[in-house]
Order: structure tokens, then sequence, then C-alpha cells
């Protein structure tokens, strides 16, 4: 396996070969010991300058982001949009050149556009990390969702060697469930998953199925407990309140009713499954306070573990390695 | 009122030795034409070549004579967006792809609803413009879709039809009333037919990739579904319709069904819809966004197969220029719509090429046909018509490259393709037009 991702980019997950996500997580392992030391730093990035670039609001992804990049000892800017020449009227072709011309090492973008990564990587010399485009791809959630599949539900059964391990993702039966159409997270997930042999499932309302998701490879059930009866992995997506207004579901209540997970549905459910979300999440709404909070939920360990990929994936990609 | 007539008078002119395919008079051979003050004065076998002095001699052998081609959709942007376009390098795009006659769409600023602006655009025409132009109205006022434009008054100022492009007359009684008063003066009604709800927040057609792009998607049903409504008001009002741009297979359909019960219901569709597909967009292409979009590889069939049986009678351009930076943005910002007069020509023979129809039908598709949609006196090499006269030289091969267009517009996602068939020289109104290539 080598030991370097062929892009300078990590721009999606469909890019990437088996091999390369088998890469970051690996890496990920190794370095993930580091956010437990009393001294939560490394030099790896010493030097090294990281901008993270929101076009959205985001804390999640870009504190894991920030943290990542400082637990590497790298120096990380913060550019929200708010607060940016963006705000003035600057066209993001401009904001690359600029950014370009200050000479970093990484830029981490997040943006409500589909395809803006891409627009941007076109420009900048250093490598460009999406940290979610528009509805297309958001791929460190993906990998960090994959790292703690492996850990919970491999390493934990055969903790021998990791990658030894990462083949036994392959058979594993994923669910993810909610509003597909919008979800950038479903998407970049249903790549990982199926680059690793593991079979995903999609739900939600026929309204937020988008057109041919079944030529992505995966089945599709508009009925909850039939999308979650055997799966190993039940992956909750957030809904999205606004979507109500825009008449692809009538209401909050019967969204809930419907595709809400709560310990009623998990009745008829594998005894050993685990339950994820990539927050943030409406409590009462997609899932409740007692399932998410509850034993099988694995909630915050993908927060912690999302820190130990995105040094992965920083430490690949600008580590000069 | 049809714009440019030529600098002074037309030249005597004899072209001699061309294969003339003249598809309204059912000609293909090889002939000579010689015309003389702006009109076609004699067609024949080894015309005599010592006419007078004056006479210019073009050899046309191993060259196809045809009549000049017509564009009847096409966005010259004056007045209001002289940035993207103007109806000098618009008419200069339009003779450099081999059209003599274009047809320009209404949604200019301000809006071409008014016998004003309709003198404007001809009258620049006259001066500026190296084709004919033939100014195009709007059915409703500032395109709202809300009140009639003077139609009456478009007409006599010169609109040889009415469209509200670029944007569908939402309100299905409004265009009932507007094809009813539009049959009056005989003006065909363009229809962009787009239901604006269904398409609402779309940037791409919808299918399998606006899901792997998570780009939001137009469905086939929104043209579909105006289709059906157009077709059905055509029925209700006599009145003649066009159906502009088709993209989707079920529209074909439906005006098959149309034609097949003797309704006056005529269409066009645009090379990219018989060349490209959503596909094309992958990377995210702001270059490849249009409206309606490029559809999927079963609507590009069924498009080559409307070409095919006639279904589909014209094919038109709709040229789109944007300024550069207003394309080189993130893709859901880009405005749509592409340049295409100046790559028309070989992506329609390529369909010859490829057996999809034969060079008469080609021919026929970008000059009789469109020029009866309209009721132009043009399209035709009859004897006593306007010497409008194209040129091509159908072996050549070569590579499509914007920054060598005459279009300000350099939106093309055809930049870079080899294709085969170029425009040799074209005569307009009897006269060469300025920037021959050799």
């Amino acid at each position: 396996m080598s030991n370097r991702l062929k892009s300078k980019d990590l721009l999606g997950i469909k890019d990437l070969s088996a091999d390369e996500i088998l890469l970051i997580l690996n890496t990920a392992e190794s370095l993930k010991e580091i956010s437990t030391r009393d001294i939560k730093k490394v030099p790896a990035l010493r030097g090294k300058t990281v901008i993270n670039l929101f076009y959205e609001p985001s804390t999640r992804t870009r504190t894991s982001f920030e943290i990542a990049g400082k637990r590497l000892s790298a120096d990380v800017v913060n550019i929200s949009v708010s607060t940016s020449s963006v705000a003035k009227g600057e066209t993001l072709k401009d904001t690359a050149k600029n950014i370009e011309a200050m000479n970093p090492d990484a830029v981490v973008i997040r943006h409500q556009s589909s395809g803006a990564p891409h627009f941007i990587a076109k420009i900048l010399k250093c490598p460009v990390i999406n940290a979610g485009d528009g509805a297309h791809e958001h791929p460190t959630q993906a990998l960090l969702d994959l790292f703690t599949i492996k850990e919970k539900l491999v390493l934990s059964r055969s903790p021998e060697r990791s990658e030894e391990a990462a083949k036994e993702l392959k058979g594993l039966k994923v669910s993810i469930i909610g509003d597909i159409a919008h979800s950038r997270v479903a998407r970049s997930n249903i790549y990982a998953m199926n680059k690793m042999g593991m079979e995903v499932t999609v739900a939600g309302p026929a309204t937020m199925i988008p057109a041919d998701i079944r030529k992505m490879g995966v089945r599709v059930f508009t009925d909850l407990s039939k999308a979650i009866e055997d799966a190993d992995v039940i992956m909750m997506l957030r809904i999205q309140l606004e979507r109500q207004e825009n008449g692809l579901f009538p209401s909050i209540r019967e969204y809930s009713k419907l595709f809400g997970l709560n310990p009623e549905r998990l009745k008829n459910v594998k005894k050993d499954m685990i339950i994820m979300h990539p927050g943030p999440i409406n409590r009462g709404i997609e899932i409740s306070a007692e399932v998410a909070d509850g034993a099988y939920s694995l909630i915050l360990d993908q927060v912690t573990n999302g820190v130990a990929v995105r040094m992965a994936v920083l430490h690949l990609l600008a580590g000069g390695v | 009122m049809q714009g440019y007539r030529g600098k002074g008078q037309g030249a005597s002119i004899l072209i001699k030795n061309g294969r003339v395919i003249d598809p309204a008079n059912k000609i293909d051979a090889v002939m000579d034409i010689f015309i003389d003050d702006g009109k076609i004065i004699e067609i024949g076998n080894s015309l005599a070549t010592h006419r007078s002095p004056l006479t210019t001699i073009i050899d046309a052998s191993n060259k196809i004579v045809v009549p000049g081609l017509i564009d009847i959709h096409v966005h010259l942007r004056e007045p209001g967006y002289e940035y993207k376009e103007t109806i000098k390098t618009g008419t200069e795009a339009a003779s450099a792809g081999g059209f003599t006659t274009i047809a320009c769409m209404p949604n200019t600023k301000p809006v071409n609803d008014n016998q004003s602006i309709t003198d404007f655009i001809l009258d620049k025409a006259k001066k500026d413009g190296i084709v004919n132009v033939y100014p195009v109205g709007a059915i409703t006022k500032g395109l709202k879709g809300e009140e009639l434009s003077e139609i009456g008054e478009l007409k006599s100022a010169g609109v040889v039809a009415i469209t509200d492009d670029g944007r569908p007359v939402m309100n299905s009684e409004l265009m009932r009333r507007a094809m009813e008063y539009a049959s009056m003066f005989d003006l065909p009604v363009l229809s962009h037919c787009e239901d604006l709800q269904l398409s609402e927040g779309g940037v791409m057609n919808e299918g399998f990739v606006s899901t792997e792009l998570g780009l939001k998607g137009i469905p086939n049903a929104a043209e579909i579904v105006m289709a059906a409504r157009d077709i059905a008001l055509a029925e209700l009002t006599g009145a003649r319709l066009h159906i502009a741009h088709v993209s989707a297979a079920g529209s074909i359909m439906l005006i098959r069904d149309a034609k097949k019960r003797g309704l006056k219901v005529t269409c066009e569709t645009a090379p990219h819809y018989f060349t490209l597909t959503d596909k094309d967009v992958s990377d995210y292409n702001t270059n490849a966004k249009i409206n309606p979009p490029l559809r999927s590889e079963d609507d590009l069939k069924a498009i080559r197969e409307g070409l095919k049986d006639g279904t589909i009678d014209a094919i038109a351009t709709d040229h789109a220029p944007h300024e550069a930076s207003e394309k080189d943005v993130e893709f859901d910002k880009a405005p749509f719509g592409i340049i295409g007069l100046e790559t028309a020509l070989p992506l329609t023979l390529k369909l010859v090429e490829d057996g999809i129809l034969s060079l008469n039908d080609a021919i026929a598709k970008l000059t009789i046909n469109p020029a009866r949609i309209l009721g132009l006196n043009k399209g035709t090499l009859s004897v006593g018509a306007d010497a409008d006269i194209t040129i091509i030289d159908p072996e050549e091969e070569w590579l499509i490259d914007v920054t060598k267009f005459k279009s300000k517009g350099k939106n093309s996602p055809f930049h870079g393709w080899k294709v085969k068939g170029r425009v040799e020289m074209v005569i307009v109104n009897g006269c060469p037009a300025p920037h021959l290539r050799r």
C-alpha cells in the first residue's frame, strides 16, 4: 500500500481508491492517541499554514479542523463569510486568488454550492480539502464515520491487526435514514462504504429520495422499520426544518412519526447494531433523546474521531509525506 | 424591414461548379448560380462566364452551395447587455457560422415589447449588422407574464414572431389570449416550455448525474407539461405554435402526435441537445449549463429520432452569449446559456455523417424550414430570391477555438472539439460578407 494520496486535494470520496481510504483510516488510528496526551501536540505541520474558509455556519467541522491543525502544530487561520470581503461581493475566484497570494499550505473549504471546492482547487496550488459542498460531498465526515464503524464493530470484535480488521468492514450493512436528496453526508458515505464492500440502504420520504439513487449502488426504502431491520449501522440524518416549507413533508410531527428513531423502533433490529448521526441533532424529531443518549449511540465518538481523521488528512496532504 | 441589405448595390457574382443543394426546389446537383443586384438571376449548368467585366467568378468545385443558413433563435443582447454581445458582433458571429439571417429574442434591456425597441434593433442592424436581422417581440410587457404587449404595433414595426423566451407565460389564460391575438396577425408564438414551479431552483437535468453532483435538478416534466399545455391551447385557438429548444423525449412524442392531428405546431431543437448529455456537466462545467438543460442519453436519442422523422422542423442555436467572468463562478451561480452560431453547422453535418439526416434534410432544417416557420421569404435559391448564399467546404477538418470566435461570448462546451465542415463564404443580399476566411 502506498503511503500517499494520489491527488493534491481531497474533494470527494468518489475520487479515492479503497487503498487510499484505508491509508487515511490507518493514519488516523496512529494519530488518535495524540489527543489523549497531556500535551496534545506534535510538530508534524510546524511552520505550515492551514486556512479554514467557511461559507456556511459550522461549529463541529470548523472546530474539528482547527483542533486537528493545531494538534499537528500548524498555524490555523479561520475565515468566515460574515466577516470577510465575501460579504462585500468578492467572487469565489478572487477570494481564491487572494488566498493563493498568501501562500498557504492547505485550504479547508465549506461552501453551499456543490462543486465550489473543485472550482478553487483549480486556482490554488496547495491542497484543498472539501469540508462539505452543497448537497455533493463531505468526505471527512464519511471517513470519520468509517473510522468509528471500524473501531466499534470490527476492532472490538477482532482486535488483532487493524489492516486485517479493515477487510472485515466488507459485508456490513448500513442504513442511512432521512433527507437523502440534500445530504452530502449520505453521498460521501455511499461512495466510501461501497468502496469498502459494505451494503448500503437509504430510506426517507419519497420526496427526499433523489433521482436514480439506486444507480449509486444502494437499496431504497420508504419504510423505516424495513430499512433498519438487518442493519449493523443505523445512520440518522438531520432533517432541515425549512424543507417542510418547500412542501417536501407535511409536518415535523408526521416526519417524526414515520422516520424518527425511538426505542419503539429499535425492538426489531440487530442486538449489536450501532447508531450514528453527523450532527447537529434535532432531539425528538429524527432521533429521540433516549436513543441519542443511549448505549447504542456513537454520536460523540464520531466527534472525537473526527479530529483524528482530519489530522490524518492534513498530515497526508500538507505534511510533505 | 429586413435590416441589412448590403452596403450599396449587390455585386455581380457567378458561383461555378458547386454542389448546389436547395431543398425547397429539390435541387441537389453540380450547378452554377449567377447573382446580380442582390437577387438570384439564374441557376443552371455551365452558365456563360463572360457576362460583364465586373462579374466576380467564384470557383466552388468540391464545395456545397446552399441557401444562406437561417437561425431563428439568437440572443443578440443589444440593447442593454452590450458587454455580452452586440448586434455587430452577433451578426459577425452569424456570418462566420454560415448564417445569413437570424431572428433575435426580445429579452434585451429594455425588453423588445414595443415598436421603439424594434425600430432601434432594425436601425442598428442596418448600420452595424452584416446579416439579415429579424426581431422577435415579447408576448407580455416586460416579459412579466402579466399583460399583453402591443402585438399589433410590434407586427407593423417588423417583428416576425412573439415569445417570452427565457421565461414561460405561466398564466394559461393569458397564453390562450396571446395565441388568439397573435393569430389575427398570422404571427407564430414561440414558446419556451418550462413550468417554473417544477424547475424552481434547478440548475441541470434531474437524473443520476444531478444526484451524484448534488445539484438541484430540472425534471423533463417541467418542459413536457408546458408543451402539452401549449399544444392544447394551439388546438383551442388555431394559432401557430412553435416550440423552442425542445430537449425532452416526452415533448417530442407530444409534438409528433400534434402534427399527426394536423395542428399548426412546429418545433426546433439546438445542436447541443443532439450532441451532448447531462454527463457533460460532470466536472461542474458552467459552459454546459443551459436552460432547458442537457438531458439524458434517452432524450438525446429521441431528439435524433425526431430530427430524422421530421417531427423537429428546424435546428436553431439558442445562441446565448455571456461575459467570461459571469460563467467563471460556482456552477449554481452561473447564468444559463451557451453560444452556438459558430459551431452549429459542423455539429449538424455530423448528423449527416452519423446517418441520422440526409444532407438535404440537414440543410432544409437550417434554411427553408425555419424560413417557413417565421414566414420569411428566404431560405431558397429560387430565381428572383434574395441572394443569400452559404458556401461550405464539407471536408475541411478544424479545431473549435473560442478565442478565434467573432462572438463576444466564449461560453461554448465545444471548445477544443475537432469537427468537419467549414463555412467557406457567405453572401448576404448579393454581397460577400466582409470577413471572408480566405
